[in-house]
């Protein structure tokens, strides 16, 4: 089954085009460290998943580029052009000539409707494309105006036009310390729109991965293709083909699917959060070896702690005794411990059938209301990935979202109350009560993950 | 993309407009390097076929035949028009784009506003029309006049008010240079006051300039380049002292270099729109991140470095002398301290080499020093376009919504109040059609508002932060 990649806004499309160039060339490469057969067999099962065969050699992604000025979508289709190894379809793109204007207004009420028929036919004939869709994967940011809120209109589309087909969007949030001053309005308005029709949220932090960035790829002048390039290696590994089940011989098919039955039994919970080690220079990677052991023992402890990164995690952070009352009704209360709803941890390369991944069905790990065994799933996929001997990923269903959604909605309150800047969103229809309608939205997302 | 139009009006804006299109000329062609009519350029820029007179829809895609700049000239004196005609620049403007006059408008607000407003309306909104008829998407016209005169004061926010009426979607920029205390035309407060109404009222984002603040820069930047202090670092030309762009003139104009920074504040505005980088910024996006309220819309700017550096790779400590200096007293365009008083929101435009962990690095560092509005804690808006101005490896741009502004607003008022009581000069305005007392004392108290307001956010915001209480969730 396909997967049809919508990449909306500045954002949207740079991270895309580093997600395709990553899978790309991970497949192209010889450090699989599998037989030739499994290499075919995977290279196969991605181009199915990410690629579509036209009658140029050179495999075309599934993808639908969205943005409402012209700069960055031609350099995007330039830059994957240039690098003779895939390219887009010239024809799925949608531009404009003049932006959003980072308001969310703008991209929702105006833009959207505006231009819906184009947009979603350009989606029809994607989909059409693959002999079976799998669903789609849209990648935008919340701060902005296009992203955001053409991307949350596009996204109830989507949901309305196939109603039955997986919709998982990526989410990239902003910089706490600003990277546009409305960016908390436009990112309430987003997840309070997303999550009526998404079926789950995956996250990037863009603080996280800046400090990934810093502190373990060394980094000196951290670029956003930089910060780009860690995210797309991040997704990479969730979405590269995998053994889902124990003992299958084939790689799963229907990856969005699979993700969505491990990670969202309810959906009032839709947050995933997620963490990739190790992550290191790649120069430095012919020169380290890892074990798994150690690997899932930091993975372990970051999902208890809540630590973005391989580097600082804070080891007295432990799971509570059964029958202890660890319930904390206000918010207020410091979140040392990371409660999960689901987990799934995806190993690549060595040795990964020997892997002991007992410690994750730790029931004191989970909440009460699903059974651990359901609440733990586990893929172990022997060929490595990205030139990583070893690659263990954790997608999170858990609080890790808690705090940053908490933040981003008290700061946009806080903006609320005094009234600045709405007069810059009635002016395109959306009104206070739609503003305070995402609020209450979102205390309630809040509301339920902090009751876990 | 989108197109601007600049008009320009009175001697000061023509002035201005003029080192304006000679930069964006001498930028595109740095930039252009096939000589082939991209949309960058297509920004400011029509591309005619000169057989057809100039006329017609004009040539979009191929080789640039010949570049006519997307502006609309009006003075109520020709010298200032003439000479650009006479100059390098003719063959960028054409007849058709300019309204003069022969006897200008006397220093008088309302000669400018009403008696020519009036007479030239028709002509006026014909010009704008054709002029927004070659564009494919316009998004924002920018409006280079000064304060204190008559043409450009008057005549200038009367085009404001028809810019509004006749193109309401069309963003609307204004550049006013204010005039200084010492300045030699008596009027000026009532000008400048009177103007002040229609801006608060029909633009939607102004950038003022005082030349004062522009003169004190020149000179340190000439001291600086004299005294040899910087040793071989500093090349003699830089971008901003440096008149001789497209035109080489033998000598150097007196105003020229104090507005070659004007019109470099121009460019940097509109690069992160002409030009690709990691992290766009649009002109509709500097007014929906400065502007938090309607009628404050006035962002104080400030341009680094003023100088070119001859090294090509800049350490990061000068990269960070870049950010600290943006924020300084001396390096802002008008007469006024930011750093004491309060942001209500800042945007930061880097040009060139800079990636975004040099941004993040010193807003870290800045931020502490500050002092930002309660509930904008962290009002930055940021951009990063990666092609620099011409000669610079880098340069920087801050715009900052910030009660700074209200000592100068109220010092204007004074000048006002100090010729008002006597009622001085009043009657060379009120013998105009259309112009009455109460002109005078709306024109007053719209600005006693405006000032009220930016004192409101001063006292309210000033004190202790207590956050609104958050919904609460029945469990």
């Amino acid at each position: 089954m396909s997967v049809v990649t919508v990449q909306l806004g500045q954002c949207g499309n740079q991270i895309g085009h580093e997600v395709f160039h990553a899978v790309c060339s991970d497949v192209r490469g010889t450090h699989g460290l599998c037989s030739k057969k499994e290499n075919e067999s995977y290279h196969e099962a991605c181009k199915e998943r990410f690629f579509c065969e036209e009658e140029s050699e050179v495999p075309v992604a599934r993808a639908v580029l969205i943005d409402m000025e012209p700069k960055v979508i031609s350099q995007t289709l330039s830059t994957a052009a240039r690098s003779g190894h895939w390219k887009y379809d010239e024809q799925s793109h949608f531009c404009q000539k003049q932006g959003s204007g980072n308001n969310w207004a703008s991209g929702y009420s105006v833009h959207g409707p505006r231009h819906k028929e184009a947009i979603m036919n350009l989606m029809q004939r994607e989909a059409e494309k693959c002999d079976r869709l799998g669903g789609f994967f849209t990648i935008m940011s919340m701060a902005g105006g296009t992203g955001s809120g053409l991307g949350a209109f596009v996204t109830q589309c989507l949901r309305d036009a196939f109603p039955t087909s997986f919709l998982l969007n990526h989410v990239i949030w902003p910089y706490s310390t600003g990277e546009v001053i409305v960016q908390n309005y436009n990112s309430v308005l987003t997840l309070s729109h997303l999550y009526q029709s998404s079926d789950a949220l995956l996250v990037h932090e863009n603080d996280a991965i800046h400090k990934i960035c810093a502190q373990l790829m060394g980094i000196k002048q951290i670029s956003f293709r930089d910060v780009n390039q860690v995210i797309a290696h991040q997704l990479g590994s969730v979405f590269q083909p995998a053994y889902v089940a124990k003992g299958s011989s084939q790689y799963s098919r229907n990856p969005l699917g699979d993700l969505m039955e491990t990670l969202v039994p309810h959906p009032e919970f839709k947050m995933l959060g997620l963490r990739n080690i190790p992550q290191m220079p790649e120069n430095s990677l012919a020169y380290s070896t890892f074990n798994w052991p150690g690997l899932i023992k930091h993975l372990r402890q970051m999902l208890i702690a809540n630590a973005k990164m391989e580097e600082g995690i804070n080891w007295q952070v432990r799971p509570p005794r059964p029958g202890s009352c660890t319930s904390s009704h206000s918010t207020n209360k410091p979140l040392h411990f990371n409660t999960s709803i689901a987990n799934l941890v995806i190993l690549r390369g060595k040795d990964v059938h020997g892997v002991d991944l007992g410690n994750f069905r730790d029931p004191s790990l989970y909440t009460s209301w699903l059974n651990p065994q359901d609440a733990f799933n586990a893929w172990k996929t022997p060929r490595a990935f990205n030139k990583y001997e070893k690659s263990a990923a954790l997608v999170s269903n858990s609080q890790f979202l808690l705090k940053p959604l908490d933040d981003v909605v008290g700061k946009a309150w806080n903006m609320f109350a005094s009234k600045a800047y709405i007069h810059q969103y009635t002016k395109f229809g959306i009104e206070e009560e739609d503003f305070l309608d995402s609020f209450t939205a979102l205390e309630q997302v809040i509301s339920s993950y902090t009751n876990l | 993309m989108t197109q601007s139009v600049v008009v320009q009006v009175g001697q000061c804006g023509n002035q201005v407009g003029r080192r304006f299109w000679d930069l964006a000329l001498r930028e595109h062609a740095a930039v252009n390097q096939k000589g082939i009519y991209d949309e960058a350029l297509s920004s400011f820029f029509r591309n005619v076929d000169t057989r057809s007179g100039g006329d017609g829809p004009g040539i979009h895609k191929g080789k640039i035949c010949s570049l006519k700049a997307r502006a609309v000239l009006i003075d109520m004196e020709e010298g200032v028009v003439n000479e650009i005609l006479q100059g390098p620049l003719r063959d960028v403007f054409d007849s058709k784009q300019l309204i003069t006059d022969v006897s200008g408008s006397g220093n008088n607000w309302a000669v400018g506003h009403k008696l020519y407003g009036c007479q030239y309306r028709e002509n006026i909104v014909e010009m704008l029309r054709k002029t927004v008829e070659y564009c494919d998407c316009l998004q924002c016209f920018f409006i280079i006049h000064s304060m204190g005169g008559g043409t450009g004061s008057g005549l200038g926010t009367f085009v404001l008010n028809l810019l509004e009426d006749e193109f309401p979607e069309v963003y609307r920029f204004v550049t006013s240079v204010f005039p200084s205390g010492e300045d030699d035309v008596i009027t000026s407060p009532y000008n400048t006051v009177l103007a002040m109404k229609e801006l608060n009222e029909h633009a939607d984002c102004v950038l003022p300039i005082e030349n004062e603040s522009l003169f004190e820069i020149v000179n340190k930047i000439h001291q600086m380049i004299s005294s040899g202090k910087l040793g071989s670092t500093v090349k003699q030309n830089s971008l901003v002292t440096s008149s001789a762009g497209v035109a080489k003139t033998g000598r150097e104009k007196p105003f020229d270099t104090m507005n070659n920074i004007v019109a470099n504040l121009l460019l940097n505005l509109t690069s992160s729109a002409r030009f690709e980088g990691s992290l766009n910024m649009d002109l509709n996006e500097i007014s929906m991140n400065l502007v938090p309220f309607p009628r404050l819309h006035y962002l104080v700017s400030s341009l680094t470095p003023l100088y070119t550096l001859a090294d090509v790779n800049v350490p990061s400590r000068k990269l960070d002398q870049m950010f600290s200096d943006a924020f300084s007293r001396d390096h802002q365009l008008i007469q006024a301290d930011p750093k004491h008083s309060l942001y209500l929101a800042c945007a930061l435009l880097v040009r060139g080499n800079v990636q975004v962990s040099d941004l993040r690095r010193n807003i870290e560092r800045l931020k502490p020093s500050l002092h930002f509005v309660s509930w904008n804690q962290e009002g930055w808006k940021t951009a990063l376009c990666s092609v620099p101005p011409v000669g610079h490896s880098h340069s920087l741009l801050a715009l900052s919504n910030n009660t700074c502004v209200k000592p100068t607003f109220i010092e204007l008022r004074e000048r006002f109040m100090k010729l008002y009581r006597k009622k001085a000069h009043l009657h060379h305005y009120l013998h105009i059609d259309g112009m009455e007392q109460s002109c005078f004392s709306e024109a007053m108290l719209s600005l006693s508002n405006l000032i009220e307001e930016y004192h409101e956010l001063d006292v309210t915001n000033g004190g202790p932060r207590t956050d609104p209480s958050r919904l609460k969730i029945a469990v």
